[in-house]
């Protein structure tokens, strides 16, 4: 297990170089630059331009800006936003809390509906119920999260007025948020209903954010059950009189684990990937949002820095992937993979 | 511990913010994107002033709210000496800036605090201009440096600005988001901790709401100024919900999450127009939308292919097109709700026959151009690809053969400055309500050299009208060469003026006394709740 974890860090090394390169040279080949961005229609003369550019360093040649960049990161400074002139790593943790809260829930109404769904598809391979789920984790799969949002929220927001439009809480509600998880910040503060809010205002992001890796994990749960609802072991179960409930769900269901547990690793990408559409559509103020905003206004540190950070998140979740497979399935590290 | 609800209960005289008290009078704006920060001067954005200026903090003028009407700020009045050079304020007594939790001020305003204010944006030297490696938006593009060469303390309550040369529109420029007024004492305390940054981060002002937090992305909260100067706010809370796409916003409105908003999506005008409990306000905006004629360029220089293209467009269609109707068609280079407007301008009419005969006349039988179309929607243009198809189809009649051209937005402004382009479209939002900054800004021969003016058109007859009227104070003087100016303008056709928008703004109708600002800023001092 820690020469197989050992090798996976040796390969961070270069994977690392490769993403500061990549974060790097991706703002700056978007054209136009913060200065003029920010200035828009109000451009300062070309004099005052260059000076600019030369306060900021932009006029160093890229691959000095490079390595000081480089060189910074590695003393841990991610560099201050050109805009709000915030530290990077400072509003990074101030949003992040706000995309977890999200994509976990996402992530748990995924889970729980996708799983299920998709076992019952198989446990009940070709009838109506199995066209059924299948057909509408289909269109799960199919839509564009964007479409899917507001048709949320104009349905479900504007016509039957049960939940909020947008937002973490009530626009009304204000109170220190010491952890960041507003779940859990609403619970901490006296304030009457302020959990409720919160919850209310979850509800519509997560199911819109968890549609396609429900999708997807109901259709990889099917195909994974089938082939282990096929294998011998399960006549084997069959045969000793074990009840359908326990061969389904003690037998076959741990060994479909695997695969399932592969595309739930692979989901977080998806998930953050999915947060920067949610999180703009019901202003939910997170790290994707941030970094749209970024990449609009060409904030060079935030842009590169927050590549970094979420890259790491999901470098490290799929360790932790690599990991699990070793504990459910011993023979996965043993080989080395 | 009880946890927590803000410290606004400090701040704003003891007022508990709790969700239910609150309820009494918090009003809720869903702006439309998150502040870039609250020092006004920083930055150019109309949602960053907002958050900033046009709440919390007053000018030594400000602009009656609803009018570019200069009015008194903080500075009771003010006095220009014969020569335009020197431009002395008299300070309002016993005006307190904010007490917050960061800061408690230990007097009123005075002279320092107005010197603190502009030298921060103009000497290299200050802590804070080295701070934000000089970039002071505003201050920069308005080229204040070479305008103002010292602010000097007269007595404690009296300023006096020294300028290089006389300019009639200083006293409004005074009333701008960049010149807001910051505490000096303030600026010194962060120096003292080092914490240069929160003065953009944690503001201070004098202005009627101060400010009680700000959750990034997500909420701006403020509390009114109990010891304003001026008349108190009749709300006592006020809550920026950040609410970025237009629909979700009328979303919000519908569901009573929001008490007004900004910026409407076009498509759903008529929607918003029929839905009960919110009432639509519109006013012509201060804007005006334009297809500039780059003059240096050989098959532009003739004034007569100027107009012959100018008579090919047909505006109307543009202005149900793209406008969806809402929208005046433009005949003068300035809107009409800014003094001086010539309504005696006959516009170049759409005629075809009178296009092809003026380039018949120039001895052109068509020829291959381009048009750069923006890539971003801008309140003068909402779709200008599309504007550029119709423009495009429009010379096709008359033979001229264009093609359309467009760039992400920095490089088009930069490439564009840089007189690239055959023809442009591009347009412009009034920041004082002075003619001057319109035509000097976008027509004028200094803004031809830097390539401000897209139509790189510098013409002496227009240039001395805009001189006479800058160099002076008589009103009168000035509207005649202004309206002078706007009658070369037409001669010439350096830009065929498109359109001014009109400007929307859904307010529920339990909201009493909100006004729209000509200038595009939103104000909610005045405004109630019933």
């Amino acid at each position: 297990m820690f020469s197989f974890l050992f090798r996976r860090l040796l390969v961070l090394i270069p994977t690392y170089i490769g993403i500061t390169l990549t974060a790097f040279v991706f703002i700056r080949v978007i054209p136009g630059d913060p200065i003029l961005v920010m200035s828009g229609e109000r451009s300062p003369s070309p004099e005052k331009y260059a000076e600019l550019m030369h306060a900021f360093g932009f006029d160093q040649p890229l691959w000095k800006q490079y390595f000081d960049y480089v060189g910074n990161l590695l003393q841990g400074n991610f560099g201050d936003s050109i805009v709000t002139g915030r530290p990077v790593l400072e509003e990074f943790f101030e949003l992040f809390p706000a995309t977890v809260e999200l994509a976990a829930f996402a992530l748990f109404f995924a889970l729980l509906i996708g799983i299920p769904a998709g076992i019952i598809a198989a446990v009940k391979r070709g009838t109506f119920y199995d066209h059924t789920l299948m057909t509408i984790s289909l269109t799960g799969f199919s839509m564009p999260l964007f479409w899917w949002a507001l048709l949320l929220i104009v349905f479900f927001s504007g016509y039957l007025g049960w939940t909020p439009v947008s937002g973490r809480i009530s626009a009304l509600y204000f109170f220190d948020t010491p952890t960041g998880f507003m779940l859990i910040d609403s619970w901490l503060s006296d304030e009457e209903g302020a959990f409720k809010s919160a919850v209310m205002h979850l509800i519509l992001p997560a199911v819109a954010l968890g549609t396609i890796p429900m999708a997807t994990f109901a259709r990889q749960s099917r195909s994974a059950m089938l082939e282990t609802l096929g294998e011998d072991f399960i006549k084997t179960a069959r045969a000793k009189g074990l009840s359908p409930f326990k061969v389904t769900v003690v037998h076959a269901f741990r060994n479909a684990l695997i695969p399932i547990i592969t595309v739930i690793g692979l989901s977080v990408g998806v998930l953050l990937g999915g947060a920067i559409l949610t999180e703009t559509i019901f202003s939910w103020p997170g790290i994707g949002k941030w970094m749209v905003d970024s990449i609009f206004r060409r904030d060079y540190p935030v842009v590169q820095g927050g590549l970094i950070l979420i890259a790491t998140i999901v470098i490290m979740v799929n360790l932790t992937v690599d990991v699990l497979y070793g504990i459910i399935d011993p023979r996965i590290s043993k080989k080395g993979h | 511990m009880k946890k927590s609800i803000i410290a606004a209960a400090v701040l704003a005289g003891g007022m508990i913010m709790s969700g239910q008290a609150m309820a009494a009078k918090t009003l809720v704006y869903c702006s439309e994107g998150s502040p870039e920060g609250f020092d006004a001067a920083l930055y150019t954005s109309g949602t960053t002033f907002d958050a900033s200026a046009n709440t919390m903090f007053d000018g030594l003028v400000n602009f009656k709210v609803g009018t570019t009407e200069v009015v008194p700020g903080v500075a009771e009045s003010w006095d220009v000496s014969v020569d335009g050079l020197e431009l002395t304020f008299k300070l309002r007594p016993g005006v307190k800036f904010h007490s917050t939790k960061n800061f408690t001020p230990t007097r009123d305003l005075n002279a320092d605090d107005i010197i603190f204010s502009f030298k921060r944006q103009m000497d290299k030297e200050n802590p804070y201009y080295k701070e934000n490696n000089g970039n002071f938006g505003y201050w920069n593009a308005m080229d204040m440096s070479n305008l103002i060469n010292d602010v000097v303390k007269v007595d404690d309550l009296t300023v006096k600005f020294v300028l290089d040369h006389p300019e009639a529109p200083i006293v409004s420029n005074m009333a701008m988001a960049f010149a807001s007024i910051q505490s000096a004492e303030y600026g010194a305390q962060l120096v003292a901790s080092g914490k240069l940054g929160d003065l953009n981060q944690k503001p201070v002002g004098t202005g009627p709401f101060q400010f009680v937090g700000y959750k990034k992305d997500s909420v701006i909260r403020y509390a009114k100024n109990t010891q304003y100067w001026g008349e108190q706010a009749k709300i006592d809370n006020l809550v920026f919900s950040i609410t970025t796409d237009a629909s979700v916003r009328f979303q919000k409105m519908k569901a009573g999450e929001c008490h007004a908003m900004p910026y409407p999506n076009p498509a759903d005008i008529a929607d918003i127009r029929s839905t009960d409990g919110i009432n639509m306000m519109e006013q012509e905006g201060l804007n005006v939308g334009y297809l500039a004629y780059n003059t240096e360029k050989d098959k532009f220089k003739d004034v007569r292919v100027r107009k012959a293209l100018n008579y090919a467009i047909n505006k109307d269609a543009i202005k149900q097109v793209v406008f969806n109707g809402e929208a005046s068609v433009a005949k003068n280079p300035i809107p009409p709700t800014i003094w001086s407007y010539d309504q005696s301008t006959v516009d170049d009419a759409y005629d075809v026959d009178k296009a092809k005969a003026l380039l018949k006349e120039a001895g052109i039988s068509g020829f291959k151009t381009n048009i750069w179309a923006m890539p971003v929607q801008r309140p003068y243009n909402p779709d200008a690809k599309k504007m550029a198809e119709l423009i495009q189809a429009d010379w096709a009649k008359i033979g001229v053969d264009a093609e359309i051209v467009t760039f992400e937005w920095g490089e088009y402004l930069k490439r564009s400055k840089a007189g690239e382009h055959d023809t442009v479209l591009l347009g412009w939002t009034g920041d004082n309500g002075d003619p001057d900054n319109f035509l000097r800004v976008l027509l004028g021969c200094a803004a031809a050299k830097s390539g401000d003016n897209r139509a790189r058109w510098c013409n002496a007859e227009f240039e001395q009208e805009l001189q006479d009227a800058l160099l002076s104070t008589d009103p009168e003087v000035r509207t005649t060469a202004y309206e002078n100016a706007q009658k070369i303008f037409k001669k010439e056709a350096p830009w065929a003026t498109i359109a001014h928008s009109t400007v929307f703004m859904p307010v529920s109708n339990k909201v009493s006394g909100y006004k729209i600002d000509p200038l595009g800023g939103h104000f909610f001092h005045n405004v109630d709740l019933k």
